[in-house]
Formats: structure tokens, C-alpha cells, sequence
């Protein structure tokens, strides 16, 4: 557990060592109000809640958080500082996941600094906070989920604007599982059973349960196994590729 | 104690580290000599369970690299090559942070901190980023992380690659300093090193060891080992010294650099040719500038046996 959080703290104040974080906080909180105002027609729509904010997220996710995570592992490979980590007395478990939740809580972060939505929602009606608890809830499951994709990419690589390009691949693909998009590709000639098991994978699909306010255990626990598998998947790939 | 038994690595059909077996105790300080490639890094790192032996055996001080990784690496402090370091933290956030993974707390932590920055003089680079350092404080970095823990094992790969010659002064004073009952392995290509820092030297060649002698004993494999050097004053007695060199008892062979007026006499094995050679040369009426005795030139050695 120390060992975890040590890796966490030295992760998450290298996200604040870059312009990089600042960057990042400043497209996420810009673009996320503009959809919602303009796309998303919060206004417009005459209602009290918050669906039309949480409902681009996983848009904003497709592109946000592979720049999160592209450099979690890749950069380690690349300047060649995965050897000190990993000949200090740490498991590799613990590397990995000290460093996904350092990804993650500045993810979180970034989540919580657009909380002047929900003031402008309560301000101009009275909306369900319940539900908007519960949207944010599925917001942060779902860029956990999507974080542990991107951690796995990045362990593939050394370079991080590849781990970029395969974060959003690898992102897109599990976001849009549940959609026809994806699922054509494989009706023609996957067994019934396949094609339920890949839409039954769909980010989109769990989140918008979670985000309309409906906490399904399954739910959560979708999103809590795609980040424990992603991350053992991490530890394999680091395993055989750290020397590379 | 450091030991291994048969370790190897290969990567596919490529052999890096073939069946190397030794044992190092505390005191000793270990040289890996060899040529670019020729397994000495992949050797340190099975030893700090960086990558795992293909087959073969590693402990130190009893803990098995494989099956006890956290307690083997817990003794062991590494500057891996190149010093890699996180560039984008301060030195001292650095060190705290290793400090930290290290398991220092509290007051040990604070002493251990000041002591290597004292010891390496890292006072005045602090608080500064480590991209921003310049090579030489890198390094010191680099050291400083891998002994704050006052390991029991130190290596160190290739430690003073890249620095001024004032800066490899430095740190070959650091290691003979913190060498007493720590044992040192380091891996250099640096043969002047070896006789700086050694008290053994193991030359590896295409994965294998191929010599493991102190460094004065590798010298003595040397054709030059026992030969004697002679600089003439005037260049012109180059002819008539080859000659009075040569009819000397038991000098076997005279070789002749003229661009330095310098003559050298191989001996027969086993013989001293110092004394004869110096009376021969004063009766003979050659003047001499310099007569010496070779220990004999580890550079040759390294080549014979690595080439």
C-alpha cells in the first residue's frame, strides 16, 4: 500500500511539472460547457438537469484521456527510467496501479472543477442532485475504464504519441462496442452469442444507465473488471517488454 | 555475498549472458570489463532483477533474484547505465522520493538525505530540475539515489561513462571510500579504472568469463609483464642499443619504437633481465634517459582476450 501511494504522489505531481496538466484542464472544462450550452442545448431544453452535459463526455474521453494516459509507461520506456522504478524494492503491481490512480484522480479533478455547472443548474431550477451524483459517479467510473485501456497501450510503446493513437483506437472501439458501427462488422459471421458478448463490452451503453441517474451493480462492476483486467494486461505487457 | 550459478540470457537465437557463475564477498570491489556488447549490462540487470535469467541462479546475501525480488533489490543499490532519471522532478524531490521507496522514515530518512547530498556535494542543485543539471550532477544524482539506503550491495553501471576526467576522479574517490565491507560490482570499458577501483577483474567476452584475477595478476598474463623499457637520449645509438639489448642473457626478443627513441626486451619466462640490461648500457657507453620495468599493459591483455 505505501509503496502504491509513493508511486501515486510522484505520478500525479509530475501531471502538474508540465504545462501539460494545465492544458489539459482548461480543453476539458472549455469544451465540456460549450457542448453542453451549444450541442447539448442546455438552455434551450427548458429542464433542470444535467444530461445534456454528461451525455458528450465520453466524446470528451475519446480524445482527453489517451492524452492522459499516453505517457504513463511509454515515457518511462523511453528515457529509460522504468529500470530505476523497477529495481527499487516495488512489485510491478504496484507501479502500475500506483500510477492509474494518479492518471485517475487528475481525471477526477478535472471532473470536479466544472462543478460551476451544477451551480448554474441549481441556480436556474431545481434539478435532481441525486441524479447528478450518480452522473458524475458514471462519469469517473467510465474514465477509470478508459484510463486502463490507455495504461495498456502505453505499456505496448515507447513512443507516446503512438500510445496516443492507440489509446483513442482502442477507446473508440470499446466506447462504440454496443453501436451498429461496430457490431455489423462482426454479425455476418460471429455466432449470436459473440456479437451479444461485444455490445454487452460498450462504454456508451453502461454509462448512459449510469448517467440517467440508475446505479446498477452490474454497471459499476462492468467498469470496475475492464480496469482490473486492463491493468493485469498492463503488468503482462510491461513484464515482457521493460527491457526492450 | 553476491553469488550466481550458471546464469544466462539469451533473446531468441542470441546468447547475451552464457553460463556465468562467481561469487562476490563483502570488501571486494568487482570490475566487469569487456567490450561494448559483451553482456556486462545484461549481467547487472538479472543481478538487480531488473530482467529474469533464461536459466541459471542469482542471490544476494541469500535472497534469490527470482523467487525474492523485493527482499534481494531491498539490499542492492543500482545506477543503472546512463543514469536515467525522472527530469522533471528536482533533485531533491528525487532523492525523496527514492528515500521513500526505500523505506526510510522519519529521522533516518532526514540523516540518510543529508548525508548523501553532503557526500556528493548536491547542495547547490537542489531544488533545480534534473533536465536542467549538467552532466556531471546528473551522475551525482544518479549515485546519490542508488546509496541513500546505505546498500549492502552497490552496482554500477559504467558510473563515470561520459564525464570529465576531474569528474571520474570523483567518483572513483566515492567508491573507494564507501568500498569497506560493502560489496562493489561496477562495469567499465575504462581499463585505467580497473587498477583505480579494483580489487578483481573479471572480463567477460560474448557472454562468457573469460579471465577473473585481481588487476595486478591480469596485468602479469601480459606478453609486456616483466619486460624492460629503455628511452634512449640521443636516437642515433638506436642501432648499436638494439644490438647490446639483444645480446643480453635470456632477453628473447627487442622491439624498437623510433619515433620515441624507446626499445623494449622481452624476457624469458621467469627471468630477470632488469640489472643485466642497465650494466650492459652503461658499459656499452649508450646513454639512457629512462629504464623501466614493466607490470604489464592490461589494454593488451583486454584485447588478446576479448578480440
Amino acid at each position: 500500500m505505501k509503496q502504491i501511494a509513493i508511486v501515486f504522489r510522484r505520478e500525479l505531481g509530475a501531471y502538474f511539472a508540465t504545462p501539460l496538466a494545465y492544458v489539459f484542464i482548461v480543453m476539458f472544462l472549455v469544451l465540456a460547457a460549450s457542448l453542453t450550452f451549444y450541442l447539448g442545448g442546455f438552455y434551450e431544453r427548458g429542464q433542470a438537469d444535467l444530461e445534456p452535459f454528461f451525455v458528450f463526455h465520453p466524446w470528451l474521453y475519446l480524445f482527453l484521456i489517451p492524452a492522459i494516459s499516453m505517457r504513463l509507461w511509454s515515457e518511462e520506456r523511453r528515457s529509460g527510467s522504468i529500470e530505476l522504478l523497477m529495481t527499487q524494492p516495488i512489485t510491478l503491481w504496484q507501479a502500475v496501479v500506483g500510477k492509474f490512480l494518479a492518471a485517475w484522480a487528475f481525471a477526477a479533478l478535472a471532473l470536479v472543477l466544472t462543478f460551476p455547472i451544477w451551480i448554474t443548474v441549481n441556480y436556474l431550477g431545481h434539478p435532481d442532485n441525486g441524479a447528478i451524483l450518480t452522473g458524475y459517479l458514471g462519469s469517473l467510473l467510465m474514465a477509470g475504464g478508459l484510463l486502463a485501456v490507455g495504461s495498456c497501450m502505453s505499456a505496448l510503446t515507447r513512443n507516446a504519441v503512438v500510445a496516443f493513437i492507440l489509446g483513442i483506437a482502442a477507446c473508440f472501439a470499446l466506447l462504440l462496442a454496443g453501436l451498429p458501427l461496430v457490431l455489423d462488422a462482426f454479425r455476418g459471421w460471429a455466432p449470436p452469442g459473440l456479437v451479444d458478448a461485444i455490445a454487452s463490452l460498450s462504454f456508451l451503453t453502461h454509462f448512459e444507465e449510469i448517467a440517467k441517474g440508475v446505479v446498477d451493480l452490474r454497471d459499476v462492476l462492468f467498469f470496475a473488471v475492464t480496469m482490473v483486467c486492463f491493468l493485469a494486461a498492463s503488468v503482462v505487457l510491461l513484464e515482457l517488454h521493460k527491457s526492450d | 555475498m553476491i553469488k550466481t550459478e550458471h546464469l544466462s540470457k539469451r533473446y531468441g537465437t542470441l546468447t547475451a549472458v552464457d553460463g556465468v557463475s562467481f561469487e562476490v564477498r563483502p570488501g571486494e570491489v568487482l570490475g566487469f570489463l569487456g567490450p561494448n556488447g559483451a553482456g556486462k549490462t545484461t549481467t547487472m540487470r538479472m543481478l538487480t532483477g531488473f530482467i529474469t535469467p533464461t536459466s541459471g541462479r542469482a542471490w544476494i546475501y541469500g535472497h534469490d533474484v527470482e523467487t525474492d525480488p523485493i527482499a534481494a533489490r531491498s539490499c542492492v543499490g543500482y545506477l543503472p547505465e546512463g543514469a536515467p532519471l525522472y527530469g522533471e522532478m528536482t533533485a531533491l524531490a528525487f532523492l525523496e522520493f527514492i528515500a521513500d521507496l526505500r523505506g526510510l522514515r522519519g529521522a533516518a530518512r532526514r540523516t540518510r538525505l543529508d548525508t548523501v547530498v553532503q557526500r556528493l556535494q548536491l547542495e547547490p542543485v537542489l531544488q533545480q530540475s534534473i533536465e536542467t543539471l549538467s552532466k556531471g550532477f546528473r551522475r551525482r544524482v544518479g549515485l546519490a539515489q542508488a546509496i541513500v539506503h546505505d546498500p549492502a550491495v552497490l552496482i554500477l553501471d559504467e558510473p563515470t561513462d561520459g564525464l570529465d576526467p576531474n569528474q571520474k576522479h570523483e567518483v572513483r574517490l566515492l567508491i573507494n571510500e564507501i568500498s569497506r565491507d560493502k560489496i562493489i560490482v561496477i562495469s567499465t570499458h575504462i581499463l585505467e579504472e580497473v587498477d583505480a577501483v579494483c580489487t578483481r577483474a573479471m572480463v567477460i567476452a560474448r557472454g562468457r568469463v573469460v579471465a577473473d584475477d585481481t588487476p595486478a595478476g591480469l596485468a602479469a598474463r601480459s606478453r609486456y609483464h616483466n619486460a624492460v623499457s629503455v628511452e634512449l637520449e640521443k636516437p642515433e645509438q638506436l642501432a648499436a642499443a638494439h644490438d647490446t639489448l639483444a645480446g643480453v642473457e635470456n632477453v628473447t626478443s627487442v622491439e624498437v619504437d623510433e619515433r620515441f627513441a624507446r626499445l623494449t626486451a622481452f624476457p624469458a619466462t621467469g627471468t630477470s633481465i632488469l640489472e643485466p640490461i642497465s650494466d650492459r648500457m652503461a658499459h656499452a657507453g649508450i646513454y639512457v634517459t629512462a629504464l623501466r620495468l614493466e607490470a604489464g599493459r592490461l589494454d593488451e591483455v583486454f584485447r588478446s582476450m576479448t578480440s
